[in-house]
C-alpha cells in the first residue's frame, strides 16, 4: 500500500499566506481591543495532566480531548481542545487574586472530534474570561466587549441569542429524576423535538404543570415578545422570574448601546449541560446565518482548584470567520539587486528607509508583477522605478 | 463554511416517502412546485413563491443537507434520523406520515439462539444502541438489502428493520420479536436558520403542526 506523504488528517488543514495573514490581522485587531478593556494576555500550556484540563467542564469536553501518556510520570495528559478552563484554572490557582480579573487568549487548540461535520479540529480560539464579578454588570461587560469585537473584525450586522441554562436545570431539579434520564431530557430539548417529550414527560408521570413547561420550554424562543409570556408561565419560581428581568434588561442595554445589534432569545439553548451555570449567548451573521461568537457564565468551575468564584466569558473562532477579517492594507514591494552598481552605502540607506515607511524590500530573486517597484542606480541616485506589464 | 446566504426557504424532501403525499401536504401550506415533481428528472424545483425552493433527495441526503443548512427545512423518516451523526438540526414536528416500526426479527422456529448474537441490518447505530440499552452484546453485519435472506441463509440470527405490513417477514418464515421503537416522517429545521429566518418557519411549523394532528 503507497501512503499519500501530503495527506493531512480529517479537519487538519494548512493556512495559507493570504489566509494566515488575515488571521494574524484578526488576532492583533482582538488582542488590542481586549488590552483597551483591561484585559490581560495570557498563554496557557498545550499539555496538562487529564484531571486538572477536565475537572470541573464534566464529560463535555472528555470526548473532545486528545490524550497522550507522560513518559516522565506515567500519567494521562491531555492537549486542550477550550481555553476557558484553563484559564478558569490560572485565576483559581496561578494568580489567585480577590479582585475582579479580567484575562484574555489567543491560541490553536486540538479538538479530536470537529465541533460539526465540516469544522476545523485545530480551531483559532480569541477569547476574554472575566472573574469575580457575580453580577449583571459582568454578563453587560463581556456582551458589549463581544460585539464590539466582532465590529472591529468588520461584522457589522449581527444577531445576539441570548439565553439561559436555568429555566432546564430548575425543572430537572423539580422532576427529582436520575441524572441519565435528564440527559435524555436534555437531548430532546437540545432538539427541540416537542412530541417525544411529551411522550417523556407522561412515560414518567410527571405533574401537569411541570411537564407542560419542560414540553414549552423549546418553543419559548423568539425576540423580546416571548419574555413576557414566559414571565407570566414561571411566576411561581422568583429565581427564574428574576432571571427573565436579567435578560430583558440586558438586551435593553445591549440594544441601546449598539444599533446594528438585533437580539432575540432562545430559553431551552443549553451549550453544555455540565459547564455553564447561568445566562448563555450566541452571535450570529444576519445574512450568511453563520454563528461566529459564543460563551456563557460559568461560576464555580474553579473551586476544585480551591477557589469558586463567578466567571463569565466569550470566545471567538478565527479561522471559521477568516473571510470576514479585513484584508491587511496592500504595501508597496520593491525589489532590489543587491550588490548592484552605484553607491552601497546609499542603497542601504535607502532600503531602511522604506522598510521603515512600510514598503516590502526584497533583497533577491522573487516573482515581479505589474505595479511593484525597481530600486535602480540612474543618473547617480537611486530612484524607484515603478514595473508596468510589458 | 457555505451556509444558505439568501433569506429564502429550501425545502428538502426525501424520496423513497411517497412524494404525493408530501406534496399534498405542501400544498395545504399553500407551496406548490411550478413542475409536476412526480414526473420531472429535475431535482430542485421553482414554486409558487419567488423565495421557496423545493429539492429531492434521499432520506440520509435529506440530513446531510439540512445539516449544513444548505437547505433550511426538511422532512426525513425517523430511522433516517436515528441513524444520522450530526446535531445541526431540530426536529420539531412528528408529521405522522409514513407510519411503519422499528422491529426485531428472526425465524418463526429458530430455536436456541447462541449468547452471542450476529445481527444483519441496514440501521447500523439504531441496532447497536438498542442492544447496549438490553445489555446484550452483539456482532452486527451491515447489509443494504434484502434483509430478510440473513437469518433463512443462516448469516445472521436476527435482523433489524423497519417493518410496515410484515407480509415480507411472513413470506420469508420470519416474524417480529420485539418492537424497538415507532417510525414516522419528521421534520427537521436547520438550528441556525430556525434562529435567522424565524419569522418565515415559525408560522409554517405551527401550520404544519395544526395540519397533522
Amino acid at each position: 500500500m503507497t501512503i499519500e506523504h501530503w495527506l493531512l488528517p480529517d479537519g487538519v488543514e494548512d493556512i495559507l499566506p493570504e489566509t494566515a495573514s488575515k488571521i494574524e490581522q484578526g488576532r492583533r485587531i482582538l488582542l488590542d481591543l481586549f488590552r483597551s478593556w483591561g484585559y490581560e494576555y495570557i498563554i496557557p500550556p498545550k499539555l496538562e495532566y487529564l484531571e486538572s484540563l477536565l475537572t470541573g467542564t464534566g464529560r463535555d469536553l472528555d470526548l473532545k480531548t486528545f490524550k497522550v501518556i507522560d513518559q516522565l510520570s506515567g500519567r494521562m495528559m491531555g492537549l486542550p481542545a477550550d481555553l476557558t478552563p484553563q484559564a478558569a484554572r490560572i485565576d483559581a490557582h496561578s494568580l489567585g487574586q480577590d479582585a475582579v480579573t479580567r484575562l484574555c487568549y489567543a491560541d490553536f487548540v486540538l479538538q479530536s472530534r470537529p465541533a460539526h461535520m465540516l469544522a476545523s479540529r485545530s480551531p483559532l480560539k480569541v477569547g476574554a474570561e472575566l472573574f469575580g464579578e457575580p453580577s449583571l454588570a459582568g454578563d453587560v461587560e463581556i456582551i458589549s466587549l463581544m460585539i464590539e469585537a466582532l465590529n472591529q473584525l468588520g461584522m457589522q450586522s449581527v444577531q445576539l441569542e441570548l439565553g439561559d441554562v436555568r429555566f432546564f436545570r430548575a425543572l430537572m431539579a423539580e422532576t427529582a429524576l436520575p441524572e441519565p434520564v435528564q440527559t435524555q431530557f436534555f437531548d430532546l430539548v437540545q432538539k427541540k423535538a416537542h412530541d417525544e417529550l411529551a411522550e417523556m414527560t407522561q412515560r414518567h408521570a410527571l405533574p401537569d404543570a411541570l411537564a407542560e413547561l419542560i414540553c414549552e420550554l423549546p418553543m419559548m424562543a423568539g425576540d423580546n415578545r416571548i419574555l413576557d409570556q414566559v414571565k407570566d408561565k414561571f411566576k411561581d419560581w422568583p429565581g427564574l422570574v428574576a432571571a427573565i428581568d436579567d435578560l430583558a434588561y440586558l438586551s435593553e442595554l445591549i440594544s441601546a448601546r449598539n444599533q446594528n445589534v438585533q437580539v432575540s432569545f432562545d430559553l431551552s439553548e443549553l451549550r453544555g449541560l455540565h459547564y455553564h451555570t447561568g445566562m448563555v449567548f450566541s452571535v450570529f451573521l444576519r445574512e450568511s446565518g453563520q454563528s461566529v461568537a459564543r460563551g456563557g457564565r460559568y461560576d464555580n468551575i474553579g473551586a476544585v482548584f480551591g477557589r469558586a468564584r463567578p466567571a463569565t466569558g466569550f470566545d471567538i473562532e478565527l479561522l471559521m470567520i477568516s473571510e470576514t477579517i479585513p484584508t491587511v492594507p496592500d504595501a508597496r514591494r520593491v525589489h532590489v539587486v543587491a550588490h548592484a552598481d552605484g553607491n552601497l552605502q546609499e542603497q542601504w540607506r535607502m532600503i531602511e528607509q522604506l522598510r521603515a515607511s512600510g514598503d516590502i524590500v526584497l533583497e533577491g530573486e522573487a516573482i515581479k508583477s505589474p505595479g511593484d517597484w525597481d530600486l535602480v542606480w540612474l543618473t547617480d541616485e537611486w530612484q524607484l522605478r515603478e514595473i508596468t506589464s510589458e | 463554511m457555505p451556509l444558505s446566504a439568501s433569506r429564502s426557504l429550501v425545502i428538502a424532501l426525501s424520496k423513497g416517502r411517497p412524494l404525493s403525499e408530501l406534496l399534498s401536504l405542501l400544498a395545504q401550506l399553500g407551496i406548490q412546485p411550478t413542475d409536476d415533481m412526480t414526473t420531472s428528472r429535475k431535482l430542485v424545483f421553482e414554486t409558487n413563491h419567488a423565495d421557496v425552493r423545493l429539492m429531492v433527495l434521499r432520506g440520509h441526503d435529506v440530513a446531510t443537507y439540512v445539516e449544513h443548512g444548505i437547505a433550511d427545512l426538511g422532512i426525513a423518516g425517523k430511522d433516517v434520523l436515528l441513524e444520522f451523526q450530526g446535531d445541526g438540526f431540530y426536529e420539531p414536528l412528528d408529521l405522522k406520515m409514513s407510519q411503519c416500526q422499528m422491529m426485531v426479527a428472526g425465524l418463526v422456529n429458530e430455536g436456541r439462539l447462541p449468547r452471542r448474537l450476529r445481527v444483519a441490518t441496514k440501521f447500523v447505530e439504531t441496532a447497536k444502541r438498542h442492544y447496549a440499552d438490553k445489555g446484550i452484546q452483539i456482532d452486527i453485519i451491515k447489509l443494504t438489502g434484502a434483509l430478510e435472506l440473513a437469518p433463512v441463509m443462516q448469516l445472521a440470527h436476527r435482523i433489524v428493520d423497519i417493518v410496515e405490513t410484515g407480509n415480507t417477514l411472513v413470506a420469508n418464515g420470519l416474524e417480529p420479536k420485539e418492537l424497538i421503537c415507532n417510525i414516522s416522517s419528521r421534520l427537521i429545521v436547520n438550528k441556525v436558520a430556525y434562529k435567522t429566518k424565524q419569522a418565515l418557519i415559525q408560522p409554517l411549523i405551527e401550520r404544519l403542526a395544526e395540519i397533522t394532528t
